[in-house]
């Protein structure tokens, strides 16, 4: 536990010393507020809830996630630094666990300064506040999720460009797989299972249900779940490939 | 007290088709301060990657501290001050972060961190750059930052590869005067290209080359293997030179003479032994007898340069990559 907050702390740290942080929060902000209004009319809509918000989430995540994540890995290899970080006491888990925690800290900390739009529709009318922080809850937990993808991909190159799109693509599939998009394509020739299994591991309708204030433990352990598969997998990469 | 920290056995990394490593068994004992040397390529720094824990042998393995490295990396990582190749760090954090980080990381907090950092800041002169950015460092301080992050939870066991590396002459003077201070009670392996730092600091030499441990002994043992070890080299007059070919001419130690030098009037001549026997006095005395004028006169000690080249080019087997 201990290695794990001190990796952690140096990754946050690093992050607010160079300009990233500041950068990705101002641009997360940006976006997020700009979407429901413009595009969600928040206003028009006459409603006192934070849905048409949430609403953009998966697709803000899509791209601003892997930006973040495709760095972890990525980087450590290209300069050596994993060489470093992998000769002292302490162990892959422990490094990985850090480094993913200390990057979905820090787009917590992006998504929790969102909160003038929970004040926002407070003072206009009067939501159902128990939603709202499903929303947010269910929102961390997706982004959680899209950040183990794209911190395994990060570990499997030292480019970071190859890793952001790689990740970016994966997370596509993931996000998609509930839609009639990619689901007709399975439905024309696979058996009824694995379109039902498709489009079960699909985030937006897991993340939809949560929103919605439906709090149910398979959402939540499927995002869980899917954290977990990752980042075991990006541990057994680092293992495999750390000295190549 | 001689006690082995370091072993050994049967170490063997394979990458593909190259065998990087190739069977080496050895053991180092504290107080010991072993030289690495080997063309590039020759499986130095992979060797000492597996014993850092960073990279896991092929075969074989070896023993920290009687920790097994596959077995046991979280102990054998905890007895070892690594310094990698190139000496990699954060680059965006500052110098002092940095320590703070890896020495938290080693286990130490608060009073007892701060006096870490402070000893080993001290140790390797780091004070004037402790706020920068290790990335907008020099090389010779990016080396000694390397070098404290090893150094820092004062480890049993040390091992750098090229320590000395990009630093400027006073700089590797002060590096080597503080490994010669550290290895009285540690085990310590350098790797390194300048065969002078051998000499100086090493009490121990081992020449690997594709992967094969060739020499095993002290840098007096390989010194020993020049054909110039203990030949002595003669300064006389031009007109002198058939005067001392033919006087040396009895000596039965005396393996040959060769001219190295010629300019204005004088002659340099080597006197080669055999099997590097002592021949100063003998030739000495064989000179006075016949009066023959001396200029100058030196017991040469061979250059390890010589004897890395011998061994390490004459053992090029065929076909093996040597990458």
């Amino acid at each position: 536990m201990r290695n794990i907050r001190i990796i952690a702390k140096r990754e946050i740290v690093g992050y607010f010393i160079t300009p990233l942080a500041y950068i990705f929060i101002v641009i997360f902000l940006a976006l997020i507020g700009a979407f429901p209004f413009y595009i969600g009319r928040f206003f028009t809509n006459g409603q006192a809830s934070l849905e048409s918000f949430f609403a953009y989430h998966p697709w803000l995540y899509l791209i601003l996630v892997p930006a973040v994540a495709m760095r972890l890995w990525a980087e450590e290899r290209k300069t050596g630094s994993i060489e470093i970080l992998m000769t002292l006491p302490v162990s892959t888990t422990e490094a990985v666990l850090g480094k993913f925690l200390a990057a979905w800290g820090f787009i917590g900390i992006a998504l929790s300064l969102t909160f003038p739009m929970w004040i926002t529709v407070n003072v206009l009318g009067d939501p159902d506040n128990g939603v709202i922080l499903a929303g947010y809850l269910g929102s961390f937990l997706m982004a959680g999720a899209f950040l183990a993808i794209g911190s395994c991909i990060s570990a499997l190159t030292k480019n970071q460009v190859i890793a952001f799109i790689v990740a970016v693509t994966v997370c596509f599939l993931f996000t998609m797989s509930g839609l009639e998009l990619v689901l007709n394509f399975f439905q024309a020739w696979a058996p009824e299972l694995l379109v039902r299994t498709v489009a079960s591991m699909s985030f937006l309708t897991h993340f939809t249900a949560i929103m919605k204030g439906v709090i149910e433990l398979r959402d939540l352990v499927f995002f869980a779940s899917l954290i977990a598969f990752w980042l075991f997998v990006n541990i057994v990469v680092i293992d495999l490939k750390k000295g190549s | 007290m001689m006690t082995e920290k370091i072993a050994l056995k049967g170490l063997t990394k394979r990458f593909g088709p190259l065998l990087a490593v190739d069977d080496i068994s050895m053991s180092i004992a504290s107080g010991e301060v072993l030289g690495f040397l080997g063309p590039n390529g020759a499986g130095k720094s992979t060797t000492m990657r597996m014993l850092a824990g960073f990279i896991e042998p092929t075969s074989g393995t070896a023993e920290i501290c009687g920790f097994d490295v596959t077995r046991h990396p979280v102990e054998v990582k905890r007895r070892i001050g690594y310094l990698p190749e190139g000496a990699p760090a954060y680059g965006d954090m500052t110098a002092e972060s940095y320590l703070g980080f890896i020495a938290e990381v080693r286990g130490f907090d608060g009073l007892e961190k701060r006096r870490r950092i402070d000893d080993v800041v001290d140790k390797v002169n780091l004070g004037e750059v402790l706020r920068q950015p290790i990335e907008t460092l020099s090389k010779g301080f990016k080396r000694r930052v390397g070098l404290a992050q090893a150094m820092i939870h004062d480890p049993e066991i040390l091992i750098m590869d090229e320590p000395t590396d990009g630093l400027d002459p006073n700089q590797k003077h002060q590096v080597r005067d503080l490994i010669r201070e550290m290895s009285a009670d540690k085990a310590i392996i350098i790797s390194t290209h300048i065969l002078e730092e051998v000499e100086a600091v090493c009490s121990r030499a081992v020449i690997i080359a594709n992967g094969r441990l060739l020499v095993d002994g002290t840098p007096e043992d390989l010194l020993a293997r020049s054909p110039d070890h203990n030949a002595v080299v003669l300064t006389v007059d031009a007109a002198q030179e058939d005067a001392v070919r033919k006087a040396l001419k009895g000596l039965e130690a005396v393996k040959g003479i060769k001219k190295t030098k010629a300019e204005n009037d004088t002659v340099q001549l080597r006197i080669r032994p055999r099997k590097s026997s002592l021949i100063a006095v003998k030739v000495a005395d064989v000179i006075r007898a016949r009066k023959i004028p001396v200029r100058g006169m030196f017991v040469d000690r061979g250059g390890l340069d010589e004897v890395f080249r011998k061994i390490t080019v004459d053992d090029k087997p065929g076909g093996e990559g040597d990458a």
